[in-house]
């Protein structure tokens, strides 16, 4: 095609390139002006940014920039500042108060509250739930009901040594499986189990099995169980077994539940928290378990 | 189709396929005490399978020499159908593991089930399985049609084609059997790469010799993005996946990069990825059938130009985003930050130089969903772009990162962009390939378009909602100087946003379900038309509209 007989798209008025790809051709408009202008506008910006900030690499260094910003130097200097409010005046006071002081200072135990419940969230609440209501197998530590007791100081001892963990100092507790070792048979458990239900509080699902038995079931509870579970079945704290008479439960107080309890034992599982917390957190831990997870009044729960 | 394979290249197939069967059985033999056996397996199988198919057709006669004058079209059929598999399989996948994050009971306690197995399972799928067949379909295509020449032979298409699908096979299966060197989006294992490496040199070859039997002088745009596409993907997978094997009998390797470095081996490769697979292949689409379809000239050639090379020189330096705050040193992070931001111009150039392409054609974007669903294509990948330039800037990638801001970002680009444009140039090309008038059904693209819309809205926005809570709770301090969420608060918090985003995944899949029962319905049921001029190698005159 001669010059001067351009192509033109007859939509829009404007020359084509010339070319034809199957079909297909293409306008020779210009690059508008918006283009060019930002081109320019973004070249820049980044030239004024490598002038003021570490850029380019020259050789074995690079240039730092005028602004002498660097990202090791900000990170150094937020961890610093961050240490430095957690030598704050509120830190100190909780590592050296005791609990009973803490729990008078309403400023101490709102820090405990917020810092707490990240605590709680980050390192408990896979296993006790964000509220600390418990899960099947976990225990909750909301309802005032205790394994090993609910004083601070027996608490943050739990939570420094675990129970049943790999701590050398572990608390240790276990439940011996009647079922599976064959200690008694499935008629005895169940009878104990009857016995149980209809003895502990707050179970009022009772069916026709659960009048089965009871009265055997008393005789074999006190045969085998009460050295542990008390003559009352109440728990002995000391030795972390629970109270099977009050509403509270590690896994259910359904009969299948309990039997599976009484035939294949447990042994639950606290990690040890001595070298995974500091001791200021823990402190925290414990008045936030303590206090604010379980310090509510029972009408609250 | 075999039968249209000359007796020399039946017999080349066979040599090359009997070849794969027994380095899979080698591989199979060297590694039988280790999941590598598995591997061989299979590759021993694919190869059988391309044996036996070629033997059963040995005898047939030489081909009519009038196949010469036509372009050579059987491996992008090939191609189509099997990127609407992956499609399917890939984005069911993605449903899953989406559901997954809601619901964590849907492993079924099995291992392969796992998050860490079918994430992978789902990016291959969608980007090697869907978006690579795609790009290797259209690319064989669009080369032909515009240099108006031939492919230059008929065996090495198929070995790139076949080729390419049992490195996406090999890549999944070892995903599910653990199988990984876990480097996000290259995780298969050395044997797979080395694969790759050969079959994508073929592809690379192929591409420059249909070129060079081109008719026209120019050589069209589209072809510059796919000539990219090729080559720069060839050098990003090579270096990255430098690893020694522990042995020959292992599936498994180690890297040759460490530390920080390999980092941002990874994140080099990571985001060219992104710009040369999933943003210069499939601009290259565009470039071919959105005008195509729209019978609009390209609104500018030069800003063609300008685009190309800026996308291709800006890119290259802007993976270091991915690193932000961390151990690479801040002047990697700044060139990167400042790439980015340079990026932004040549991408929405190329954005606006396809919408206004569509200029004196929107009357048929109305009515049209097949070019609708590229005009959404082009408005997304415009929004992709300027998100990603954003989220570039450290001050606001110190908020965006690690949260599902990303993913709704990366979503928005391949949900929106590359899924979309795929989709309106195979309702393109597909009745093409089969001489067919149009698809199957208009209404099932119709309603496979608004499925993919609607989809993709609530994808995004649920993911924009939940990233940019996620990372304010993780930065919110309280006064007594400690972090006021747990990160399993933060987990609670998602929990809706993430049922909504399953919820708009499944638009998507449902689309792309309706998309491959129209496509195949197209295939089997329409009439085929009296044998079309299309079909021909024509010298002068634009072919058929939609071609
Ligand atoms: C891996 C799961 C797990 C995690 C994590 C965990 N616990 Fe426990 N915790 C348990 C189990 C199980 C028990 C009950 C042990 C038993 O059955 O003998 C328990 C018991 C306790 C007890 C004793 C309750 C009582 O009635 O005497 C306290 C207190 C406690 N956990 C506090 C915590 C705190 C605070 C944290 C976070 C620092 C925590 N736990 C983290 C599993 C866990
Ligand atoms: C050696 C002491 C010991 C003896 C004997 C013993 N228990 Fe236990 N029992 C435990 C301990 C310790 C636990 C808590 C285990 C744990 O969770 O780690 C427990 C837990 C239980 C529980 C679960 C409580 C809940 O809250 O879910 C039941 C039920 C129970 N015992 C019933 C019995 C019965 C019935 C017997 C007699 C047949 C019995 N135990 C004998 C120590 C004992």
């Amino acid at each position: 095609m001669a010059v001067g007989e351009r192509e033109r798209d007859p939509v829009t008025g404007q020359y084509t390139t010339g070319h034809d790809w199957n079909g297909i051709k293409e306008l020779d408009n210009r690059v508008p002006r918006p283009i060019l202008f930002f081109l320019i506008a973004t070249a820049l910006f980044s030239i004024v940014y490598w002038v003021l900030m570490p850029a380019w690499p020259i050789g074995v260094t690079y240039t730092k920039g005028l602004l002498g910003i660097d990202q090791r130097q900000t990170v150094e200097k937020a961890v610093e500042e961050a240490a430095a409010a957690r030598r704050a005046a509120w830190a100190e006071d909780i590592a050296k108060l005791d609990f009973a002081e803490i729990r008078e200072r309403p400023e101490l135990m709102q820090i405990v509250r917020e810092s707490g419940s990240t605590l709680f969230g980050d390192n408990c609440a896979v296993c006790h739930g964000l509220d600390g209501s418990g899960n099947p197998g976990f225990p909750s530590l909301a309802d005032h009901a205790w394994l090993w007791g609910g004083d601070p100081e027996i608490v943050a001892e739990t939570l420094r040594i675990g129970i049943n963990s790999t701590h050398p100092e572990t608390r240790f507790a276990q439940m011996p499986a009647f079922g599976r070792d064959g200690i008694l048979d499935r008629p005895s458990i169940s009878s104990i189990v009857s016995f149980i239900r209809n003895n502990a509080e707050g179970i009022e699902d009772l069916g026709p099995l659960d009048t089965k038995g009871v009265e055997e079931g008393a005789r074999l509870f006190a045969e085998n169980c009460a050295a542990c579970h008390g003559e009352d079945g109440r728990g002995d704290p000391a030795m972390g077994v629970p109270n099977l008479m009050d509403d509270s439960w590690l896994t259910g107080s359904d009969r299948e539940s309990l039997i599976r309890t009484i035939s294949e034992g447990r042994q639950g599982h606290m990690p040890h928290w001595e070298d995974r917390l500091s001791e200021l957190d823990r402190k925290i831990l414990t008045l936030y378990v303590t206090e604010i997870i379980n310090g509510k009044p029972e009408a609250e729960r | 189709m075999i039968a249209r394979l000359t007796i020399a290249e039946r017999q080349i197939g066979l040599w090359l396929a009997g070849l794969v069967t027994l380095a899979g059985a080698a591989l199979g033999i060297a590694g039988r005490n280790d999941v590598l056996g598995y591997h061989g397996l299979l590759i021993t199988i694919f190869g059988a399978v391309v044996v036996v198919a070629l033997l059963r057709n040995i005898d047939a006669p030489e081909p009519d020499e009038s196949r010469l004058s036509e372009y050579y079209d059987d491996p992008i059929r090939f191609g189509i159908v099997l990127t609407m598999a992956w499609a399917v399989f890939g984005m069911f996948i993605g449903v899953w593991v989406s559901a997954l994050l809601a619901w964590p009971e849907l492993t079924f306690d099995a291992a392969w089930a796992s998050f860490g197995r079918l994430r992978p399972a789902h990016t291959t799928g969608v980007i090697f399985g869907f978006g690579g067949n795609a790009l290797i379909a259209t690319s064989l295509h669009v080369v032909q049609r515009t240099s108006l020449a031939r492919l230059p032979d008929q065996v090495s298409p198929w070995f790139v084609l076949l080729g390419y699908n049992l490195f996406c096979l090999l890549a999944v299966s070892g995903y599910f059997l653990g199988i990984t060197q876990s480097k996000e989006y290259a995780e298969p294992e050395w044997y797979a790469d080395i694969w790759l490496v050969i079959v994508w040199v073929v592809y690379f070859v192929l591409y420059i010799r249909t070129l060079a039997r081109r008719k026209e002088p120019h050589i069209y745009v589209a072809n510059w993005y796919y000539m990219a596409f090729i080559l720069v993907v060839a050098v990003l997978h090579i270096v990255n996946n430098l690893a020694v094997p522990i042995s020959l009998s292992s599936a498994k390797a180690y890297s040759l990069f460490s530390g920080v470095q390999d980092a941002m081996t990874q994140w080099w490769y990571g985001h060219n990825a992104v710009a040369f697979f999933l943003t210069a292949g499939f601009l290259g689409m565009m470039y071919y059938y959105l005008p195509k379809r729209a019978e609009r000239p390209i609104y500018s050639y030069r800003i063609s130009i300008i685009s190309f090379w800026g996308i291709t020189f800006f890119y290259m330096w802007a993976g270091s985003h991915h690193l932000h705050y961390t151990a690479l040193p801040h002047w990697v992070q700044t060139l990167g930050m400042t790439f980015s931001i340079m990026l932004l111009v040549p991408s929405w150039a190329s954005a606006g130089n396809a919408l206004l392409t569509l200029n004196g054609a929107w009357h048929k974007v109305r009515d049209d969903a097949t070019l609708r669903f590229m005009m959404v294509a082009a408005v997304f990948y415009g929004l992709s772009t300027f998100e990603g330039s954003f989220l570039a800037i450290r001050a606001v990638n110190s908020l965006s990162h690690y949260t599902d801001w990303t993913v709704g970002h990366v979503h928005a680009g391949a949900l929106g962009w590359v899924a979309m444009i795929t989709f309106g140039a195979l309702y393109t090309l597909t009745p093409a390939m089969w001489k067919r008038e149009r698809m199957y059904s208009n209404t099932l693209v119709e309603v496979h378009f608004w499925c993919a819309v609607i989809g993709t809205l609530i994808y995004v926005f649920a993911m924009w909602n939940s990233g940019i809570i996620q990372g304010l709770m993780w930065r919110t301090y309280n006064e007594s100087g400690t972090l006021t969420y747990s990160f399993i608060e933060s987990l609670v918090a998602m929990h809706p946003y993430y049922i909504a985003r399953t919820v708009g995944g499944l638009f998507f899949l449902t689309g792309a379900v309706v998309g491959t029962y129209n496509i195949i319905m197209t295939i089997r049921h329409e009439p085929s038309l009296a044998r079309h001029p299309a079909g021909k190698l024509a010298a002068d005159g634009p072919l058929v509209a939609g071609e």
